[in-house]
């Protein structure tokens, strides 16, 4: 910014801890246009004097040193399309965690306040972007969910397109007569909604339906998609601007249980096989075209099971008093056994348990299934670990698998594996390459011709998984989370759920779809930094290639044209700066958050010399999770080393190489980095963030090594958010392995 | 485009359903107020150390909410502020709220000096009374807003040693309550729960027995900010337990307390068992259940724990505990597996209680309806929706998703003629 002033706030301790004219000096020397100090620069008074030096004097630039950035918020936002903030955390940093009047404390205090304003420096305004956007809702799989996401689209005032698959909307419920109950009274079944639903969307001129169709092509980004679908021979295509994918489950396949006996005889069938014969009102065993007499059920067969779905599929339980209560009340002449591991049946479900169980012939018992045996023109179900005690065996005309359910996603990063192995066949480039491509192909070839979703992404087809085929992200806090901006899952797809659970996912995605439409209407980020107006500035002059960014952005950001040189796609960007901290060239930057910035803040400082011994150490924290955690070390008074100069950002994956390099060069100490947990449970807000950052120091460290500097002077850590009292200490531990290796060799040149 | 609507839609309650359905309507450009009862938004989750199945902080994904709401001038936030009435008219609702005197005001910059000369002291709320705190203070090291809350009921007669201590005019003593009637287009119902009352399970030894804790006191003691500092101590002696006890359903999926299931204490346990063995590796745990309830991917934290050892899991449902030796206590049970009835021991026991609708006392003057164990039903027509536990006991995924499906339906409600 161009002109920039300091105000320096007073209160909070902060006069005490820091000779207040040092940092007037400071200011000056960096030719502040303003050094403004108040008692207490939050309340109206000091609001007031900000504001009248913006209006005034034509200050852009805000440099706010008083205390953390993650306070007062509100009071410190000026006009943000003419007035950038810079905030110096004099506070909690300083004041709260330091000696005070202490000449370590008051070089820290002087280094804070020239770092931002290295800083504003360096940034400039935002300017908002204005688009064309599509407000259609595009709907994929015509489902109890994705019926009821197109309804909800057009009642929230979206247009809304369906694409089916199958020739007839409806889809797992057009097998069903009867459903979970969604509302009171609880204790019995409910009234299928399926047709009602159907005919609610082909009713409503608001909502095209292509039935019979598949998507062959998704282009473009949120807002803009273009959608190329087919149905029947002939191609058509639709604008939309975001989409819910309702693709649904599919039954665990049965022929893989065996042990249950499915496939050994006839009369073993499963939950699926049944609901069709409840629904068509005639009950059979289809051996021998009798009646049964009694049915017995196995629950959780494929579910919660280590050789076949590790998980429990949620809905059985439910569906299976379900069918109960059905033949309960449709043929009352037979009896039915459930054989259970765990009855669910949460929440209010509970009233459907107590009252299928006291209105039905049914017999529920906790047992293991032994196996199950063909006999005479039924089977024999053996028990061990039941209810009574002992091993038991019960014969049965009919068994029921409760089978439970496999989403119907695709995995757009295996998808996307199997094609650049194959591409790189066709290279044919080395011999050892084409081993490897081929094995690869093998071990992938399962994914074949799965796509759904055919989205023309650098990173693959469809939606990345998470876990069991879910495509999922931050499932507890954030549930509709995604990798692809503005594609989000609903129902079964999204996680197992029964019916009642579906319908009102699908009101969650399609409202994500529509906030998503929204936001992109008025050149706005969406979660987590929603309303962020930034973009990304690509400057590909001096791009060379590498494919760091179109690889490593969580999102997919980025596209490639055929000689690799990204394609940014602004629209599906979400801000995180990890394409940012991947850039080697460091061509990537936003408007507030530049390699360049960062690197002007490590240089802002002065270095002491070696003889001084003060060594000086830069900590990354991400501001998310480490930096919250210090503020409340800091507002415990709890006590940090005060050779460490803090600069927060996005993620650690917005962390540049480059910063680390520019730190040792400048004969700064040592480097860490403090950000969230990554792994399977990982916490980064920005999914890879804290992995991308874990590799990226790793080969950090091995260039010190080649450069006979210590690994140890560069180093990761990871905390979770409510670790407060870990950061001082995580901190202070490196300063004494700093101080142990001695000052950095490259000081003074 | 065309989603907002013409009035802001009111949220009630700030917990993470009301937080997050709040967030996704005023993202989507709607203006909303939220209102909360407390001095500081979050409720029952970050009285929790960690979400299960991650075992991750709340804290973590509040910070996000937190940092969301703090950017979005399109949400105002009332603490300290309950709903008095509410009436519908054609074109929505007409809704009195009345906020608590703000004895602390905006100027607080958190600084702390009048909680260091606060002669008072009550139970502290958000500990769940397990330790006392000062009459005026921060609500709890994540609270939002980060202004200080005091509790005046407890101040000595004539006592002003926190206004004399304030540097920044943030205290009046003498501030008066306010009330405020504003329109919404539709309300959104997320009042949450509370804990089935210790009290009420006599048989269980609830209330009585020192060493019966329930499960939500379990969470506080595990925190670093709670009244043992993160310590898993026996309430009688301050000493760590040797043999932790949990006893699943206690209150729920019973006719003489609650006949519906908690959906969440089968987890809760679970991912206690493992704090427990994290910090207490000797110490022996069973959990008794009825059955093992964790839908979904959830099925995880139950594997995790039934592998782990010192961990035993019990079909059977704990009908009596009493005072056994010393400062044990005797737990009489069915054992379904064994077929018997067996009395065992341990030295602390944590009563998985269940969650209780908060609408069950009327507290909320709205025209609801409720079904039998007074959990509220959605109204498109009337233009209330009704989202997390409020609406039915579950987890907090199922309440975020719950709660994004309720910012849908009013913004929908609204939209109605």
């Amino acid at each position: 910014m161009d002109k920039v002033g300091v105000f320096v706030c007073t209160g909070c301790e902060i006069k005490d801890a820091v000779k207040i004219d040092e940092l007037e000096e400071a200011a000056n020397e960096q030719n502040a246009a303003a050094f403004v100090t108040h008692e207490c620069l939050c309340e109206p008074g000091g609001i007031a004097q900000i504001q009248k030096s913006i209006d005034d004097d034509g200050i852009d630039g805000v440099v706010i040193a008083a205390c953390s950035h993650r306070m007062k918020q509100k009071e410190f936002t000026f006009d943000p399309t003419k007035v950038v903030v810079e905030r110096v955390c004099l506070r909690e940093q300083v004041a709260w965690s330091k000696k005070p009047d202490d000449e370590d404390t008051q070089m820290l205090a002087v280094d804070l306040l020239q770092m931002g304003l290295a800083r504003i420096g360096k940034v400039k305004l935002s300017e908002p972007i204005k688009e064309e956007i599509s407000d259609t809702v595009l709907v994929v799989g015509g489902g109890l969910t994705g019926l009821t996401a197109a309804k909800a689209a057009v009642d929230l005032g979206h247009p809304a397109v369906i694409i089916e698959k199958e020739d007839q909307l409806g889809g797992y419920l057009n097998d069903c007569k009867d459903v979970i109950p969604e509302h009171p009274p609880y204790d019995t079944v409910a009234a299928n909604p399926i047709g009602q639903l159907i005919k609610d969307v082909q009713a409503n001129e608001q909502i095209k339906v292509f039935t019979g169709a598949r998507i062959i092509a998704t282009k473009g980004q949120p807002g803009q998609f273009d959608v190329e679908l087919q149905n029947g021979g002939a191609a058509q295509s639709v604008k939309v601007g975001a989409i819910v994918q309702a693709t649904g489950a599919r039954p665990y396949d049965a022929s893989k249980l065996t042990h249950l006996g499915y496939g050994m005889s006839p009369n073993v069938i499963t939950s699926h096989d049944l609901e069709k014969m409840i629904t068509a009102g005639e009950l059979i065993c289809p051996g021998n075209g009798q009646i049964p007499n009694r049915i017995v059920f196995i629950q959780c067969a494929g579910s919660r099971d280590e050789n076949h779905l590790k998980y429990c599929s949620s809905e059985c339980c439910g569906t299976t008093l379900k069918q109960v209560a059905s033949i309960n009340r449709d043929f009352s002449d037979i009896e039915c056994a459930v054989i259970y591991k765990d009855m669910r049946t949460p929440g209010q479900l509970e009233h459907f348990y107590q009252g299928v169980q006291e209105s039905t012939h049914g017999m529920l018992t906790r047992g293991e299934v032994d196996k199950v045996e063909a006999h005479n023109n039924g089977a024999h179900v053996h028990l061990k670990d039941s209810l009574l005690g002992e091993d038991v065996t019960i014969e049965t005309d009919l068994v029921v698998l409760a089978v439970g359910m496999v989403p119907n996603s695709a995995d757009g990063h295996a998808i996307r594996e199997l094609n650049d192995a194959k591409l790189r066949i066709i290279k044919n480039e080395s011999e050892t390459q084409v081993a490897d491509a081929t094995k690869l192909v093998e071990s992938l070839k399962h994914h074949e011709g799965t796509e759904i979703l055919n989205l023309d992404y650098r990173q693959g087809p469809d939606l990345p998984i998470l876990k069991y085929d879910f495509p999922d992200s931050h499932y507890i806090c954030f549930p509709y989370e995604t990798r692809r901006t503005g594609i989000y899952a609903a129902g079964a797809l999204h996680a197992p759920m029964d019916t009642p659970q579906a319908i009102e996912d699908a009101y969650g995605a399609v409202m994500k779809a529509v906030q998503c439409i929204e936001s992109n209407a008025r050149g706005e980020a969406v979660h987590p930094r929603a309303g962020d107006q930034s973009i990304a500035d690509f400057f590909l002059q001096r791009c060379t290639q590498c494919k760091r960014c179109t690889e490593e952005c969580p999102f997919g950001t980025l596209n490639e044209d055929a000689k690799g040189t990204p394609e940014y796609n602004t629209l599906r960007c979400r801000r995180c700066g990890i394409c940012l901290g991947a850039c080697p060239e460091r061509i990537i930057s936003f408007p507030e958050y530049t390699v360049d910035a960062v690197a002007s803040m490590i240089k802002a400082f002065e270095v002491p010399e070696e003889e001084d011994e003060k060594p000086r150490i830069m900590a990354f924290l991400c501001e998310n999770d480490a930096l919250p955690a210090l503020d409340e070390a800091a507002a415990k008074r709890i006590q940090w080393n005060p050779w460490i100069r803090i600069v927060p950002v996005r993620c650690l994956g917005a962390v540049n190489t480059v910063w680390i390099a520019d730190s040792l060069s400048r004969g700064i100490d040592g480097i860490v980095l403090v950000g969230c947990k990554r792994g399977d449970d990982y916490q980064c807000h920005y999914i890879q963030g804290s992995e991308l950052a874990n590799t990226r120091m790793g080969n950090v460290q091995e260039t010190l090594e080649r450069l006979t500097l210590e690994s140890e002077r560069v180093k990761i850590v990871e905390l979770a958010r409510d670790e407060f009292h870990r950061v001082p200490q995580v901190l202070d531990e490196f300063a004494e392995t700093i101080d142990e290796c001695g000052p950095n060799p490259y000081k003074g040149f | 485009m065309n989603t907002m609507t013409k009035q802001p839609i009111l949220v009630v309650g700030a917990g993470i359903t009301g937080v997050s359905a709040a967030l996704e309507a005023a993202e989507t450009g709607c203006d909303v107020i939220l209102v909360e009862r407390e001095p500081a938004i979050g409720g029952r989750v970050l009285r929790n150390h960690n979400y299960f199945p991650k075992l991750c902080p709340p804290a973590c994904g509040m910070e996000i909410n937190t940092r969301r709401l703090e950017r979005n001038s399109r949400v105002r936030v009332l603490t300290n502020t309950r709903v008095t009435e509410a009436n519908a008219g054609a074109d929505g609702w007409s809704v009195k709220l009345a906020s608590a005197p703000a004895y602390v005001n905006d100027r607080c910059t958190g600084c702390g000096e009048c909680a260091k000369v606060c002669p008072a002291k009550v139970p502290d709320p958000h500990n769940l009374g397990m330790n006392e705190t000062t009459a005026i203070r921060s609500p709890h090291v994540d609270a939002w807003p980060t202004t200080y809350t005091l509790d005046r009921s407890a101040c000595p007669a004539d006592c002003k040693a926190c206004v004399e201590a304030c540097k920044y005019e943030a205290i009046d003593l003498n501030a008066s309550a306010k009330d405020e009637t504003v329109s919404a287009s539709s309300v959104v119902v997320a009042t949450g729960w509370h804990p089935y009352p210790l009290e009420k399970l006599t048989e269980l030894g609830g209330g009585e027995l020192k060493n019966v804790i329930a499960n939500v006191n379990m969470e506080r003691m595990v925190a670093p900010t709670g009244p043992t500092e993160g310590k898993i101590l026996k309430p009688s002696n301050g000493e760590p337990p040797k043999k932790v006890a949990f006893v699943q359903c206690a209150g729920s999926r019973d006719v003489n307390h609650l006949p519906y299931c908690s959906a969440v204490c089968c987890l809760a346990s679970l991912k206690q068992a493992i704090y427990v063995r994290e910090q207490l590796p000797e110490a022996e745990v069973t959990i008794y259940y009825i059955d093992r309830r964790a839908p979904g991917r959830n099925e995880d934290v139950l594997t995790r724990v039934a592998e782990m050892d010192g961990v035993k899991l019990v079909k059977g449902k704990v009908g009596k505990i009493e005072q056994g030796q010393g400062d044990g206590l005797k737990l009489r049970l069915e054992d379904v597996e064994a077929g018997q009835i067996v009395e065992t021991e341990a030295d602390m026991v944590v009563l998985a209680t269940g969650m209780v609708s908060n609408l069950v006392n009327g507290d909320l003057p709205m025209n609801l309806t409720k079904d039998e164990d007074n959990f509220g039903l959605d109204s498109l027509e009337q233009k209330v929706i009704v989202a997390g536990v409020a609406r039915r006991p579950e987890d907090v995924a199922a309440c975020v998703r719950d709660a994004t499906g309720a910012a849908a339906k009013s913004v929908i409600a609204a939209r109605r003629a």
